[in-house]
């Protein structure tokens, strides 16, 4: 029998008091994907980070190919074999591909002969494995599709028989992911070792030959695809058994609430993000907004929720709403009952430096129940949090921690608890789910729901199209500042909706 | 204007651009790099006064010289340790190294040469002398070429050529070498270079080296070329001037030295014309004094366009979790 490619034993690592990894083994068998998959952190990418250098283990071995290697850097890394694509991309943006390529792995002290020689071997690269990219193209003049084979070039071009992806996917259009996994495939054929990080369960599923994986910092079990089940892993991450669908009973559309009628608008730098936007969101429907990230989704969230200005006409329950001057700000859009859960908590849905009663109060500190007098009536506000936290299963329940102290998904609790629990008219959430665990996931989808079916209107954007064909009712596809096409969730599927995330339009519904 | 005044201003441009083009481009590696440095004025501050000092006890210049870029590589040892083993602020460790220098190097001068806050003037062999081209006193007075090249080319110290060759020099290692690709790579994305297995502290060490070694050789030419000995505060904001002509010329070598040129024309104008007569006006010195400093504050605000700075300028490099 050939040895593992790679072999982890008892590998433990802290950062303080906070067990990252615990005594972790695992072998991965040379020329199979072997899929690595946990909730946030699970420890998946601390553990990747070690194999990398980027960290050393506190106690453990590292066998590469039935060689015991310390890997104390990532220039050792390198020269294991070992090839690492990040989940956010380590690229020069204004280099071009080949000096990113270059970069590190340079033959000399002067730049010409390694740049031509890179060239004839990138050359070489794209006829092995169809890694076709133009040497010559900055960094920002590719799509993220691209800039990620510029990744895997890296890695092939400092010749890495192991390649470690981390959320490949993330920030991939279905048919990029697809495109990804093929040239997976035929890296596999040509004998690399891959090892493929992700929350995906799909993607487990598709693309493995092995599973791992990782709950609280440890390995919990390391299975064959074939002889598993999405519903098996899932129990597996969380530790018990949570519903992969959302459980929810079809939507009683009623009244039009919201009214978008060629909605533009043009940023900072002059460049028209929203270019005539109609949309029409009813009460007791959650609307999806599905698209890959940059296609003007967060333009539609800000000059909805006041924080942008534009142009066109939005009205809500038949009044117009002011786009520009005064009355277009955050304070007017709550007044009228728009509740907005923005789609970065971090650094627009909560301050992370102030306490969780502190964060709770934003956007609503004129709430006249929380004034006295002049002043305002912190023990209200605080008695008002405890009850929130409550309500909606914040750990821990405690008012005076920092908002940084709470994981992911009861930071996004917080924020969601302090904006439905206004009852609005319309609620406005974005990426609901990023960063966030399983368990949290299912708790936050139930309240979106049950804002629904009290007759409200949603409007749900999200990169994570799995997401919107779960909670919404209808989807709307965003491309380049317009919408390609709408449909109802139960009359389409991912191929369609992939085509239309990638420009192709849809026929109008 | 005749033509020998315009040559004679010209002459001065290039000697004032010079201490200016040294700074910025000490500033484009560090910049480059990611650190940002304000304190540049210190630096040359600093070099200036032991330039001035060693010159003036040892009689001779290169060993003045040494001592200048030793005293500037040191407050860039502390700046880099500061900013990038620390991951301090950039700008609070540049201010810090401005003060320190505006008040060691008068303490200094005032405990040991006892003449407030100054060097002893320097004589010929403590300062660098013009280096005179071959033939330029025999082609001096033929018409247009000899002022030229006797005047405008020739007669100026080695600090002002090795100047300008630092030019095309930098250009060169910038964008032929694997130093300057790493170099400008680190202070786009120095993650990026981190996992390519190539050292970010020890990249933006060198960067930071290399600063303090350019300032050095401005805080010298200063004091032994320039002038004849070390004032107070001589630098006179050039540290400052010059990071103004690195904005300018948005972080590139070859426009580095037009806007030195630039701004050191404005200061050969100023010290050239005195008190301008506009009629029954007349423009007092202080206006024209302060002149340059007024149009590098003109010029960045009106005519320097978008100027992006190295994507991760100021941020000390930290390996995220």
């Amino acid at each position: 029998m050939t040895a593992p490619a790679i072999e982890l034993k008892g590998i433990s690592k802290s950062f303080g008091p906070v067990q990252a990894n615990k005594d972790i083994s695992i072998r991965v068998a040379p020329g199979t994907i072997h899929g690595i998959i946990g909730e946030n952190g699970a420890g998946k990418s601390t553990l990747m980070s070690i194999l990398y250098g980027f960290y050393k283990a506190d106690k453990g071995e590292i066998w590469i190919n039935g060689n015991r290697t310390e890997i104390p850097d990532s220039q050792a890394a390198i020269a294991a074999g070992i090839g690492m694509v990040f989940q956010h991309f380590k690229l020069v943006e204004n280099f071009t591909v080949l000096e990113n390529i270059v970069l590190g792995a340079e033959d000399g002290g002067l730049l010409m002969p390694s740049l031509s020689k890179a060239r004839k071997i990138l050359k070489e690269l794209a006829a092995e494995y169809e890694l076709h990219v133009d040497p010559d193209k900055r960094i920002d003049e590719i799509g993220v599709g691209m800039q990620q084979r510029v990744e895997i070039l890296k890695a092939l071009y400092r010749q890495a028989d192991i390649l470690i992806l981390d959320e490949p996917t993330g920030v991939l259009t279905p048919p990029e992911a697809d495109q990804l996994f093929r040239i997976l495939d035929r890296l596999r054929a040509e004998g690399k070792t891959i090892i493929l990080i992700t929350h995906k369960l799909r993607e487990i599923m598709d693309a493995t030959d092995t599973v791992s994986v990782m709950r609280r910092g440890q390995m919990t079990a390391t299975v064959k695809t074939s002889e598993t089940s999405p519903e098996h892993l899932a129990e597996l991450m969380v530790g018990r058994k949570v519903l992969l669908r959302v459980d929810k009973v079809p939507a009683k559309p009623g009244k039009p609430i919201v009214e978008i009628e060629q909605l533009r608008v043009v940023d900072e730098a002059g460049v028209e993000r929203l270019k005539g936007i109609d949309l029409t969101l009813r009460a007791g429907e959650i609307m999806g907004i599905a698209g890959v990230a940059g296609n003007g989704q967060s333009e539609l969230l800000e000059v909805l929720g006041g924080m942008r200005s534009g142009e066109g006409v939005i009205r809500l329950n038949g009044v117009d709403l002011p786009l520009q001057g005064a009355g277009s700000d955050a304070r007017a859009r709550r007044a009228a009952h728009v509740a907005h859960v923005p789609e970065d908590r971090q650094s627009e849905g909560l301050i992370m430096g102030f306490h969780a009663w502190e964060n709770v109060a934003f956007g609503y500190h004129h709430a006249p129940e929380y004034q006295k007098g002049l002043l305002m009536d912190n023990a209200v506000l605080r008695a008002d949090t405890e009850a929130k936290m409550a309500k909606f299963d914040v750990r821990p329940p405690d008012p005076w921690l920092e908002a940084k102290s709470f994981s992911g998904g009861n930071q996004q609790k917080i924020v969601v608890a302090r904006e439905i629990e206004r009852n609005p008219e319309l609620l406005l959430i974005g990426q609901p789910t990023r960063g966030v665990d399983i368990g949290a996931i299912e708790f936050i989808h139930k309240q979106i729901v049950a804002l629904r079916d009290q007759g409200k209107a949603i409007l749900l954007v999200s990169v994570e199209l799995e997401e919107i064909l779960s909670l919404a009712d209808r989807v709307a596809v965003m491309f380049d500042g317009r919408i390609m096409g709408e449909r109802a969730v139960d009359e389409t599927d991912e191929k369609e909706l992939g085509l239309m995330m990638a420009g192709v339009a849809g026929e109008v519904a | 204007m005749d033509f020998i005044t315009l040559i004679q201003v010209l002459d001065s441009t290039v000697r004032l651009a010079t201490p200016l083009l040294l700074a910025c481009l000490a500033g484009l590696y560090s910049e480059r790099a990611g650190i940002f440095d304000i304190g540049l004025e210190g630096k040359m501050l600093m070099a200036a006064f032991f330039s001035a000092a060693v010159a003036s006890v040892t009689g001779n210049v290169w060993l003045g010289l040494l001592a200048g870029i030793a005293a500037s590589m040191l407050l860039s040892g502390l700046h880099g340790l500061a900013s990038i083993t620390f991951r301090g602020n950039q700008l609070i460790s540049g201010v810090a190294i401005n003060f320190l220098a505006a008040g060691l190097t008068v303490l200094i001068a005032q405990d040991w040469f006892k003449q407030g806050g100054r060097t002893p003037s320097l004589l010929t062999e403590g300062r660098f002398g013009p280096l005179t081209f071959p033939f330029a006193d025999s082609v001096r007075d033929v018409p247009m070429f000899g002022p030229i090249y006797s005047e405008l080319l020739s007669g100026h110290s080695i600090l002002v050529y090795l100047a300008f060759l630092a030019v095309p020099a930098t250009w060169w290692i910038l964008y032929r070498t694997r130093f300057g690709l790493r170099l400008r790579a680190v202070g786009e994305n120095p993650a990026a270079v981190d996992t390519a297995g190539v050292s970010v502290i020890g990249l933006r060490f060198a960067a930071v080296a290399i600063c303090g070694l350019l300032c050095g050789i401005a805080g010298a030419y200063l004091a032994t070329a320039l002038q004849a000995g070390f004032v107070k505060d001589m630098t006179a904001g050039r540290g400052f001037i010059a990071l103004a002509a690195l904005i300018f010329a948005k972080w590139r070598p070859w426009q580095a030295m037009g806007a030195c040129l630039l701004f050191g024309l404005l200061q050969a104008v100023a010290l050239r014309f005195q008190n301008i007569e506009l009629g029954s006006v007349t423009i007092p010195v202080q206006v024209m004094d302060a002149l340059p400093y007024i149009l590098t504050v003109v010029i960045l605000a009106g005519f320097v366009g978008k100027a992006i700075p190295p994507r991760s300028g100021g941020e000390p490099y930290v390996k995220e979790r």
